[in-house]
């Protein structure tokens, strides 16, 4: 088992806990750059799509897990940004232009919804997103001269410097680079003065504001933030999916991120990454048990979905830390070992205690 | 010298006068305590000077800058610091990082420059991680630093209170209820960090207290209240001995 | 005149969907009252309830009001069961976590009924299905309302119930301090059952009632979503707020479908939703309070 010595408060600054780390990363990072060589063409576009979902993923923990705002509407971001792309590549802007513009064009609809919506509290915040989310859904729809409405938009085929980047490789090593960026960022935002004030937030809107924090400023750029980040999953997917048709970007899609923030672990940026692989998985696996299922479930309209809600109620129910979190527990196990009791990972009983008193 | 001012400061809930026309002056260094029955509107008093609440009339004068209409996220920056009655820490997060936050308002980085690490972010960061330490040392909680708050005893969480608030460097430090939940000997210890920071670190204390001990352990001065209305301002002897604060706690001929 | 009595129409045809809302959206409040929870399965017990009816009336061959009686109580158990088995276990966690449960069991609930009953539309023989009644010379259609009707009639019996009796005082006590009033001896746990249970009967008589205007089927847990913005609109903590904010979501979306050009009613209800949480988000009654420091 190995044991934690810190010597110097710069360890407590850096984004990895040892040199072990380092080295897994850097492992990690190799496998990952090798892939598309080795694997085959299906799996690397699956794998992209991962790395598409985790990048949306990331947008909705910062927003969720680290700053307590719950958001039923990031598809409606994620739309924004692949309708924008499109639009831009469609003039003829480059691609390595039109994305990050993509991104912070959906920022500013991050901070359109989070201005009217800083006093709300959770579940009215889960509404009102609910609510936006159907209503830029509707638009989406309606609004044919834009979006070419149910006709759908055709994505054209963008390259940097030549390479043709609308392929399997290509998106593959493009959402990569953008998740590990993101990641980066989201990394450093936590161990600074801002992911800390986000996390007070989360935890307690008043001693926050006693500690200095101005409640409205952090919150709206905790919408701006990740909905920039979700429209540049949203670019990413106009060029995973190459054809954009207005309902994809329904409750569902909404309710996929929540699922990869939950299951992956709520509050661990590992648990995204964990959670897109997840989410990302299932309809793999569904498409290959598909004909063993009994009573005719497999050819059933509707699995998908409550096979996420079965998900989404186990997971909550028995894990709540998700995957990465039992990921923990095993780890802890295997390093306590022999010394585990049974009691070890007992979670204590949760009394609920009403916040609408005055 | 006159560190902080309330003139007739007031607030209404619906009908109720919870707070009636109080005026008190906190003297620079002095320990000034707030004493009354439950419901007396001790602890609104803190939330009307941390701004939580507006006054519906009088005002409030800190180093003769008047802040009845200072939003609550400017109070920290103007050195006011506060732990709450029912601590309110930041649960899902280690004492560390409650302390840190503490340092949120001495923070000078931009969002860019954190976003990207800049060199200098770091340097502030192991800054802040020094002051922090200070105050760690100061109330010997070393062997909590990386454990989450939800984790603690009920004890120490009041001390990570008084730490967060600490950090913030105040000028003046609000104490609500140091002493609630805390048996003897923490209590005691309490009353010895409120002498050090009066001493050692030159802090104002304004502090609500139910134990007439620490009260009197501490307290230069006292203010006793009931339904909202002063009824004693003075020494803790003579507070104590006040017929008012007498019948108020105890009962007597109407 | 005619466009009087067709304006009349409307809004007739407005105030029944608009109860229908309005018993969707008290179910939710009934809850949120009670645990702080929000149930996003509520139109999905609404759909389970109208195929209980269903499967009563047709494959059994009850009759209607015996049929729906039967399906009351069966939905009614099915929200106690609800609770006791999954519910319970997330009592305290973020309600992050409970919104997103009860979201999840949506979709199972849409899968199993999907699964039994197909994803047809199915109706069943009432007592009001393709009648008129004339009041006053204006000509309604029964279906409609009976729907205002037996809401109010509920309603009613629900106001009477939660003001005049214990187990209301008891529901109250355990939502805002759950450790106190297990400390009263109240049994907490069975209230908040007894809530689900009754909130589970409201959604399967909105279903029985909806049933002969618009069909059942999988997918009419949708007007969940609408029923939303009405308990918003009425402020979530009060049930005759709820009930208003359906009827008036209800008219106001026919009216919007008359007067404004199409593809606005849709999103009357969300516009509603957005303009109410922004601008009064304590609603039309409700009051929100602040946390105490």
């Amino acid at each position: 088992m190995r044991y934690l010595f810190k010597t110097d408060y710069r360890q407590d600054t850096s984004l990895w806990r040892h040199r072990g780390d380092l080295f897994w990363y850097g492992l990690l990072g190799i496998v990952l750059l090798v892939i598309p060589f080795v694997l085959g063409e299906f799996y690397v576009g699956e794998l992209g799509g991962v790395f598409v979902f985790a990048v949306a993923g990331v947008g909705m923990m910062l927003l969720a897990g680290y700053t307590g705002l719950i958001s039923l509407g990031n598809a409606a971001f994620l739309g924004i940004g692949a309708y924008t792309d499109a639009i831009l590549l469609s003039h003829g802007v480059p691609l390595l232009i039109a994305l990050p513009v993509a991104g912070l064009f959906t920022g500013l609809f991050g901070i359109a919804i989070g201005l009217p919506t800083l006093r709300m509290s959770g579940l009215y915040l889960a509404i009102a997103t609910l609510a936006f989310g159907s209503i830029v859904g509707t638009v989406f729809q309606k609004w044919e001269a834009i979006t070419g409405g149910f006709d759908g938009f055709a994505v054209p085929a963008p390259d940097i410097f030549g390479v043709p980047i609308q392929n399997a490789t290509g998106i593959y090593y493009l959402s990569l680079a953008v998740l590990v960026i993101v990641l980066w960022f989201s990394a450093n935002i936590l161990r600074t003065p801002l992911g800390r004030a986000m996390v007070a937030i989360r935890d307690s809107e008043i001693s926050a504001q006693s500690m200095g924090i101005h409640l409205a400023r952090y919150k709206t750029f905790a919408f701006a933030l990740s909905a920039f980040i979700t429209g540049l999953a949203g670019a990413l997917f106009a060029h995973y999916v190459r054809f954009l048709a207005p309902d994809a970007f329904d409750v569902l899609l909404s309710v996929q991120f929540v699922t990869i923030v939950f299951v992956g672990g709520l509050g661990s940026l590992h648990g995204v990454v964990l959670g897109a692989l997840f989410v990302r998985l299932l309809p793999q696996f569904i498409a290959i048990v598909r004909d063993d299922l009994p009573f005719g479930i497999g050819r059933m309209p509707g699995l998908e979905p409550s096979l996420y809600g079965l998900v989404l109620v186990i997971v909550i129910l028995f894990e709540p830390g998700g995957i990465y979190g039992r990921w923990i527990k095993i780890k802890r196990w295997f390093q306590a070992y022999p010394f585990k009791r049974r009691t070890s990972f007992r979670r204590q009983k949760s009394y609920a205690r009403s916040e609408r008193l005055r | 010298m006159s560190l902080f001012r309330a003139e007739e400061i007031a607030i209404r809930f619906g009908g109720i006068r919870a707070v009636d026309a109080v005026s008190f002056e906190v003297n620079e260094g002095e320990v000034f305590s707030i004493i009354g029955p439950n419901g007396a509107g001790k602890t609104t008093i803190f939330n009307l000077i941390s701004r939580i609440y507006a006054p519906t009339s009088g005002r409030l004068i800190f180093q003769d800058q008047d802040i009845t209409d200072v939003p609550p996220y400017r109070i920290a920056g103007l050195g006011i610091a506060r732990t709450f009655q029912n601590i309110e820490l930041f649960a899902n997060a280690t004492l560390l990082q409650n302390l840190l936050i503490g340092r949120h308002c001495h923070s000078t980085v931009g969002v860019l420059s954190q976003v990207l690490f800049l060199p200098f972010v770091r340097r502030a960061e192991l800054k802040h991680r020094e002051k922090v330490e200070e105050v760690i040392a100061f109330l010997g909680l070393e062997r909590y630093r990386d454990t989450l708050i939800a984790n603690l005893p009920y004890g120490v969480r009041k001390v990570v209170e008084l730490g967060r608030a600490l950090c913030i460097e105040p000028k003046l430090l609000l104490l609500d209820e140091p002493s609630s939940g805390l048996n003897v000997e923490e209590t005691e210890g309490m009353g010895f960090w409120i002498e050090d920071i009066k001493k050692d670190l030159g802090i104002t204390v304004i502090m609500v207290e139910h134990d007439m001990n620490l009260v009197r352990m501490v307290s230069d001065r006292v203010m006793a209240l009931n339904y909202g209305k002063v009824i004693a301002l003075g020494t803790p002897n003579e507070v104590q001995n006040h017929p008012e604060v007498v019948r108020a706690y105890i009962g007597g001929e109407g | 005149m005619e466009d009087a009595a067709r304006l009349l129409q409307l809004v007739v045809n407005g105030a029944a969907a608009g109860c229908i809302y309005g018993l969707i959206a008290l179910g939710f409040v009934l809850i949120y009252k009670a645990t702080e929870m929000i149930n996003f399965a509520q139109g999905d017990i609404m759909m389970l309830g109208g195929f209980f009816a269903f499967a009563l009336i047709t494959h059994f061959g009850l009759n209607y009001w015996v049929g729906a009686l039967l399906a009351i109580l069966l939905t009614a158990a099915f929200g106690f069961a609800l609770d006791a088995v999954v519910l319970r276990r997330v009592i305290g966690q973020p309600q992050f976590a409970v919104v997103m449960l009860t979201l999840g069991l949506g979709f199972i609930f849409r899968a199993a009924a999907g699964i039994t009953w197909g994803y047809d539309s199915v109706g069943f023989e009432t007592p009001f299905t393709n009648r008129t009644i004339n009041l006053g010379g204006l000509i309604l259609g029964q279906d409609n309302v009976s729907i205002i009707v037996g809401t109010v009639l509920l309603c009613g019996v629900l106001y009477l119930f939660f003001s005049h009796t214990r187990l209301g005082i008891a529901m109250q006590a355990s939502s805002q301090n759950q450790l106190a009033a297990y400390y009263m001896g109240i049994p907490v746990r069975t209230v908040f059952s007894l809530i689900w249970a009754i909130s589970a009967g409201v959604a399967a008589v909105a279903g029985i009632l909806l049933s002969p205007v618009s069909m059942i089927d999988v997918n009419m847990g949708f007007l969940g979503i609408k029923a939303f913005a009405a308990a918003v609109l009425g402020g979530f903590g009060s049930i005759p707020g709820a009930l208003l904010g359906g009827v008036v979501i209800g008219i106001v979306e026919q009216l919007a479908g008359y007067f404004l050009p199409a593809g606005f009613q849709e999103v009357t209800s969300n516009v509603v939703l957005l303009a109410t949480l922004i601008l009064r988000p304590q609603g039309l009654f409700a009051e929100i309070a602040g946390k105490r420091v």
